[in-house]
């Protein structure tokens, strides 16, 4: 176990090199300038020069690359194009408030899918199992930025029930674990929720009927156990694939939702995101879409090695 | 049976935890705080605070003339005019009549920073190094870019005593005062303090304006107070707090309004203004210097070179419909300048609906519904006074499509549009691109005019993107940059707004009207005729 975690975590250097290059590329890749936001109208070519020689884009790329990487490595990210603030010191922060709004997500989308999914997949077939099915793929098929604002419209418009955009009075800074915080997390966190839940109750629901359906099934009813200890045979056993598909979802999650945050301005790594892509923000995109793809590569690593604790058989493979 | 006994239980939780949610409730949820301001910026983020702030006319409209002043100020007190500069921390300022380049200003004796320190002719020197000395401390990259575009004309500065100081521009140049409003004092001490980090003076900034920065979170918020002891007692903050809220998503600044999150919302979307007047919402307009325009190309290839096309291109545009499709949150253009501003003179030419004449021109330039003049104009989905760019150049290219113009769009991001218009027309990149749809201001005489019509100020150095020659228009640019008199000044502009719109130097749609919307109990507020606008009149009762 332990040579095949340590056999893992070697395999994540050279993926988290090929994330950083991609990422470097993608972002220069793209049309336009990327001091154009920062260069004021009407500048001479010698300030732009002066301008690009500051923020140092006038090296050639494989340079500037190997440059932000050696300072990546040494925990230095760079400093906002826009703002001038260290990119690692806005990074954290949004990471955070992502995790926050995210945990509730999976607490909402993986409770909800896990309950839909067995239900599902125990009456498989019936009617219940096709309003489930109908639930998931509204789940998954509805547009989030839609649904955002439909929440907001009800719950804090017309209702005022709920609170429509932020963290609270005192931002992030005053965010708490009491019911004057919470409420702000409520309709972001239902909203991000959705997609998972339809996505996990497609997988649990596939899952449990198939074990269900499993010779050994009929042996355990066959021995007379309860339907409690047989269903602690079916989680078992359908438990590791549902590992890889909640793991996914986890990932997609903490990587933040550019729409649901802005929707919400709930100041993540997708409201992060959203500002350094129209700011044209370069150090921030490159520095926030590193961690995130990092974050990714994490759980990835994670689930891999979760699973095989769960199932021996995966490492066997 | 049980699985339908399980659903009810379902059903039944849910509907309790919603009443529940509901029950809970606290009825002093974003309710209005008497003496609070809370406003939404479109802004993504709270512009810089160390004292040229960034997110452009924002940016100044809430960081820059709230923390700080200037030497001179935009007069933001009447809705009815266009706004004009105005004395601030300089009292008064001549021109050398032997040499016009040679600026003196008579500095205001007891100001104070609101670290208490006191604002001199050592302050406006360090200041005015901070943005263009390289080789002093306090040289600042960040901030010397945002103050480019308005210390550009300057040469150099020295004080001459402590409350006199010079300032010499690189050519005679008679808008320099309307520059000088937009380069804000920071304090040298509190720079000191801190270690001569602007980092650190960011999140602790010391102007002399009428708000001070209390706090700030990047990217959530930024709470101002009231500076009691500000110079000039016409201006204390009627309200004791002011914060500033990021919110880019326009209907999410619109359900902020409505649930009572924040006050006042900056730019409401047309289709949401019925509902926020129905919810007993102020919207707030006013005309301001904004156009949204096609700057056109000269170059060869451009069918815009013939002046009958850029004249059938600006009769063939129904912008009351236009207007229509805004809402009413915008007025028809006449020209680059809205028709009761000084600057519009007395064009011949007149801008309207004429479908008939502008198939008339067309067809005299060579071109008919078998030949329709082919134009390609780059646009952006979104952007700083873009307002709707999607579905009114979808208008537009119809109403070109009526006349025989055959419009094809290049979409790009609002950055790389900028880009592609700092970059002119005769780029590689602009081949065969005929116009770029890049919004407007004109608050002061070099953007809005000289500059952008003078064939000596072609990008980058100037505004003119497309080659535009005009001998008319480049005499009477270079007099109205070359004369002092405000009077006369306005009448020279007005005779060169008079060439380019007889010219039809760019294809002119409609004004903005500075939309914005505020809760009820918002009182005191004047919109003035400007992209910047006062804040200290206003109070939440």
């Amino acid at each position: 176990m332990f040579v095949y975690a340590l056999r893992r975590i070697l395999y994540t250097i050279p993926i988290a090199i090929g994330v950083s290059l991609v990422c470097f590329a993608l972002i220069h890749l793209a049309p336009g300038d990327p001091l154009s936001s920062v260069i004021p109208e009407g500048a001479s070519a010698e300030m732009i020069a002066q301008i690009r020689t500051a923020y140092g884009f006038d090296r050639p790329l494989p340079v500037q690359y190997l440059k932000w990487l050696g300072h990546v490595v040494t925990g230095d990210f760079g400093t906002s194009i826009m703002t001038r603030r260290p990119v690692l010191a806005e990074v954290l922060p949004a990471v955070l408030n992502t995790l926050t709004l995210a945990s509730a997500a999976v607490l909402f989308g993986f409770a909800l899918g896990c309950l839909f999914g067995v239900i599902s997949g125990y009456v498989a077939g019936t009617p219940t199992d096709r309003s489930v099915a109908a639930f998931s793929i509204t789940g998954v098929s509805i547009p989030h930025y839609w649904l955002g604002m439909v929440l907001i419209v009800i719950f804090a418009v017309n209702l005022n029930v709920l609170p429509a955009t932020g963290m609270g009075e005192g931002g992030s800074g005053s965010f708490g674990f009491n019911w004057d915080s919470l409420q702000y997390l409520i309709l972001p966190a239902l909203t991000l929720s959705v997609i998972p839940a339809g996505i996990i109750a497609r997988a649990v629901r596939g899952t449990v009927a198939e074990v269900r359906k499993q010779d050994f099934m009929q042996t355990l009813y066959a021995k007379g156990l309860p339907g409690r200890r047989v269903f602690v045979h079916v989680v078992k056993n359908a438990l590791p694939a549902v590992l890889a598909v909640m793991g996914l979802q986890l990932a997609q999650l903490l990587g933040g939702s550019i729409l649901v945050e802005t929707v919400f301005a709930w100041p993540g790594t997708g409201f992060l995101l959203n500002n350094a892509i129209f700011t044209r923000d370069l150090p921030m995109l490159q520095g926030t879409i590193l961690v995130l793809a990092m974050f990714f590569v994490l759980i990835n690593l994670l689930v891999d090695i979760l699973q095989t604790a769960v199932d021996p058989r995966i490492k066997r493979a | 049976m049980i699985r339908r006994s399980f659903l009810w239980l379902l059903s039944a939780a849910s509907l309790t935890a919603v009443m529940c949610v509901a029950a809970r409730h606290d009825s002093a949820l974003a309710q209005s705080k008497p003496g609070v301001l809370r406003v939404a910026m479109t802004a993504g983020d709270i512009p810089l605070t160390t004292g040229q702030p960034s997110q452009g006319g924002e940016g100044i409209r809430f960081i820059g003339i709230t923390l700080y002043d200037g030497l001179t100020r935009w007069d933001l007190s009447k809705s009815d005019k266009a706004a004009e500069v105005i004395p601030d921390l300089a009292e008064s300022w001549t021109v050398n009549p032997g040499d016009q380049k040679i600026w003196t200003f008579k500095l205001r004796k007891g100001v104070k920073f609101h670290d208490g320190s006191e604002f001199n002719a050592d302050a406006v020197v360090w200041n005015l190094d901070k943005l263009m000395n390289k080789e002093t401390p306090q040289f600042d990259q960040a901030q010397a870019n945002q103050a480019a575009s308005y210390s550009a004309p300057i040469a150099s500065w020295r004080k001459i005593d402590d409350w006199t100081v010079e300032i010499t521009t690189k050519r005679v140049d008679a808008v320099l005062p309307y520059n000088l409003a937009n380069l804000f004092m920071s304090s040298p001490k509190r720079w000191e303090d801190l270690g001569r980090d602007w980092s650190k003076v960011a999140e602790k900034p010391s102007g002399t304006g009428p708000w001070m920065l209390e706090s700030f979170k990047p990217r959530e918020r930024a709470e101002l107070v009231r500076n009691p002891d500000h110079w000039d007692k016409t201006r204390i903050t009627k309200s004791e707090r002011l914060i500033l809220l990021p919110m880019p998503d326009p209907n999410t600044r619109v359900a902020a309004l409505l649930s009572g999150q924040v006050d006042w919302i900056e730019a409401p979307p047309p289709d949401a203004v019925p509902r926020l007047k129905q919810q007993k919402m102020q919207i707030v307009t006013n005309l301001y210097p904004h156009i949204w325009p096609y700057q056109l190309s000269f170059l060869d290839d451009s069918p815009f070179k013939d002046i009958r096309v850029r004249k059938a291109a600006n009769l063939a545009i129904d912008r009351d419909g236009l207007v229509k499709m805004l809402g009413g949150l915008a007025v028809p253009a006449k020209g680059m300048v809205n028709e009761t501003h000084p600057w519009f003179g007395k064009p011949t030419f007149e801008i309207k609906y004429d479908p008939e004449q502008a198939k008339k021109l067309l067809k005299e330039a060579g071109y008919g519904p078998e030949k329709p003049a082919k134009v390609k104009i780059v646009i952006s989905p979104s952007g700083s006074g873009q307002m709707q760019p999607l579905p009114m150049n979808e208008f537009i290219k119809e109403n070109f499509a009526d006349v025989g113009i055959d419009m094809e769009f290049e979409v790009l991001d609002w950055e790389a549009l900028r880009t592609r218009r700092r970059l002119g027309a005769e780029a590689p990149e602009n081949k065969g691109r005929h116009g770029v749809n890049n919004s407007w201001g004109y608050w002061d005489p070099d953007i809005g005019l000289i500059a952008a019509a003078g064939s000596f100020a072609r990008v980058p150095v100037g505004f003119n993107w497309g080659d535009y020659k005009n001998e008319k228009a480049d005499a009477l640019a270079l007099k109205a940059k070359a004369t002092f008199d405000p009077v006369e000044q306005a009448k020279i502009l007005g005779e060169l707004h008079s060439v380019i719109v007889d010219d039809a130097m760019w294809v002119w749609m409609v004004h903005d009207l500075n939309p914005r919307a505020m809760r009820p109990n918002v009182k005191g507020f004047v919109q003035a005729q400007s992209w910047f606008q006062d804040l200290t009149p206003v109070v939440v009762e």
